[in-house]
């Protein structure tokens, strides 16, 4: 199996193979980082365009590691100091980037789409690094390899996603990809943030939080996204704590060997009590070790889908 | 239409690894210092067979690990990705006498791409290559120091190696007519 996309847009046109080849690559990339020289000339010579039009630390410094151990030379370009603050369009901004030879743009956008949007008219490679409420396939790529890791299979295992999935863009794209792999995927939050729309995807839908989470293997808990929310959609976050927060109580009842994700930023006391952010089965550093791997194996696969579409013997 | 030619059958193959394990052994006088790397995928199970074969001879145990070459290959930009495998190198190469082990040897680019590969592990005393075939047609200046059988071909050719230590192993040379 190999690799023959250009860009990296979500994970819904990707197919189950397409997955585990990133996957199966990004073991190779973390064996890399526990080496003493961890820096791989893979992308020499190769420029990496960092674009985060909406504001990123984690994902953005992840991207910037993953293409320096690649090699690779990475500028970084945020919104607040950009000509987009002048009234450049997005489009003339990346015509701009590629003007100057760049490879691979790494993109997050507050609008749904503005990744597909920019690979449609650029040479270069995109990655969507979140788009709106729509996809962040790299987020669900190691959150996927971190279930494979931990467990050594996603078929079959259940996964729970607990929280804002409506304006949730890690929730749509985890959906895609677990489903795709075989998982059981369960959804639950308040009703206004979690729609049985939903269930058109292949979830099942759930409004009570200890049903949803007594036989899961997989605890993923997503943060309240305030800035996404043109309303309050629940009373209180004390109210949302008390109905759905990860609590010592809810977490004594469920498998012992039940996994505890969350893609970050955590708000402790919020939707995960700060004990169980640091016991044993919380992965949720992990998850942040794994994504520099899933990120340089995205970078090397969609480097090779650039050239000529041979197959590498 | 193409057209294979059975070039060494299983017992050939193994009286080959033998003789190359042989040679090892007598250009190696201190056998606690080498140490074999298979190169993803063909050398990785010709490595082990060395390896248990030089055990026997220096009644010691010889560390082996195996080695991707993918993230330092000079054509990366020219075509897909290449498929990773695991890079285990269970030791310190730091001093050792390190074997690289492969199956075919041809341009000799996996071979430079290897040696980078192992630079990054530590300072081998010194580096040597163990070939099953070498097939000639050299793009580096690149030798092997154990051969199992040279085998002049055609650069449109084709070299395939199945070992796995069963009695339908084989060197096949495939033609296109």
């Amino acid at each position: 199996m190999s690799w023959n996309r250009k860009h990296l847009l979500d994970i819904e046109s990707l197919s189950a193979a397409e997955i585990m080849t990133v996957l199966d690559t990004a073991r190779a990339f973390k064996a890399v980082g526990e080496r003493a020289i961890k820096k791989v000339p893979a992308l020499r010579g190769k420029t990496v365009v960092n674009l985060f039009v909406e504001p990123s630390t984690r994902t953005r410094i992840s991207f910037e590691l993953a293409a320096q151990r690649l090699t690779a030379d990475i500028i970084n370009f945020s919104a607040e100091a950009s000509s987009l603050k002048k009234g450049e369009t997005l489009k003339d901004t990346a015509k701009n980037l590629e003007a100057l030879n760049a490879d691979i743009i790494v993109m997050r956008h507050s609008a749904s789409g503005a990744p597909h949007f920019l690979a449609r008219f650029l040479q270069a490679s995109v990655i969507n690094a979140g788009d709106g409420a729509h996809e962040h396939p790299t987020q669900a790529l190691l959150d996927t390899f971190t279930i494979l890791e931990k467990k050594g299979k996603v078929a079959g295992l259940k996964v729970t996603i607990l929280g804002d999935i409506l304006y949730s863009r890690v929730a749509r794209s985890n959906i895609w990809a677990l489903i795709k792999l075989g998982a059981e995927v369960t959804l639950c939050g308040p009703s206004t943030l979690v729609p049985k729309v939903f269930e058109q995807m292949g979830c099942r839908v759930t409004y009570n939080v200890e049903e949803a989470i007594r036989d899961a293997d997989i605890i993923n808990l997503l943060r309240i996204q305030h800035e996404r929310q043109r309303k309050t959609m629940f009373p209180s976050i004390g109210e949302y704590t008390s109905l759905f927060g990860l609590t010592k109580a809810r977490l004594a009842k469920c498998k012992p060997d039940a996994l505890i994700m969350h893609p970050g930023p955590i708000n402790r006391g919020v939707e995960i009590d700060s004990e169980i952010a640091d016991c044993g089965r919380s992965v949720i550093l992990d998850q942040v070790t794994n994504g520099l791997a899933v990120r340089m194996a995205v970078l090397f696969l969609v480097n090779g889908g650039q050239g000529p579409q041979e197959v590498a013997t | 239409m193409s057209q294979t030619t059975i070039i060494l059958n299983s017992a050939a193959m193994h009286r080959a690894l033998t003789r190359i394990a042989h040679e090892i052994a007598e250009r190696n006088e201190n056998g606690a210092e080498v140490a074999l790397i298979g190169i993803q995928r063909g050398g990785v199970s010709l490595a082990q067979a060395l390896g248990k074969i030089l055990s026997g001879i220096w009644s010691l145990p010889v560390p082996v690990g195996t080695l991707d070459v993918g993230m330092h290959r000079d054509d990366l930009d020219r075509k897909v990705a290449p498929n990773m495998h695991p890079t285990e190198i269970p030791f310190d190469v730091t001093g050792k006498t390190v074997i690289l082990v492969d199956d075919v040897l041809f341009s000799g680019r996996t071979i430079r791409a290897a040696m980078d590969a192992l630079n990054d592990f530590g300072r081998a005393k010194r580096i040597q290559l163990a070939v099953l075939v070498d097939r000639g047609h050299r793009e580096l200046p690149i030798k092997a120091d154990f051969v199992g059988k040279n085998l002049p071909t055609a650069e449109t050719e084709r070299v395939e190696v199945k070992f796995s230590g069963k009695d339908d192993d084989a060197v096949i040379v495939e033609k296109n007519s």
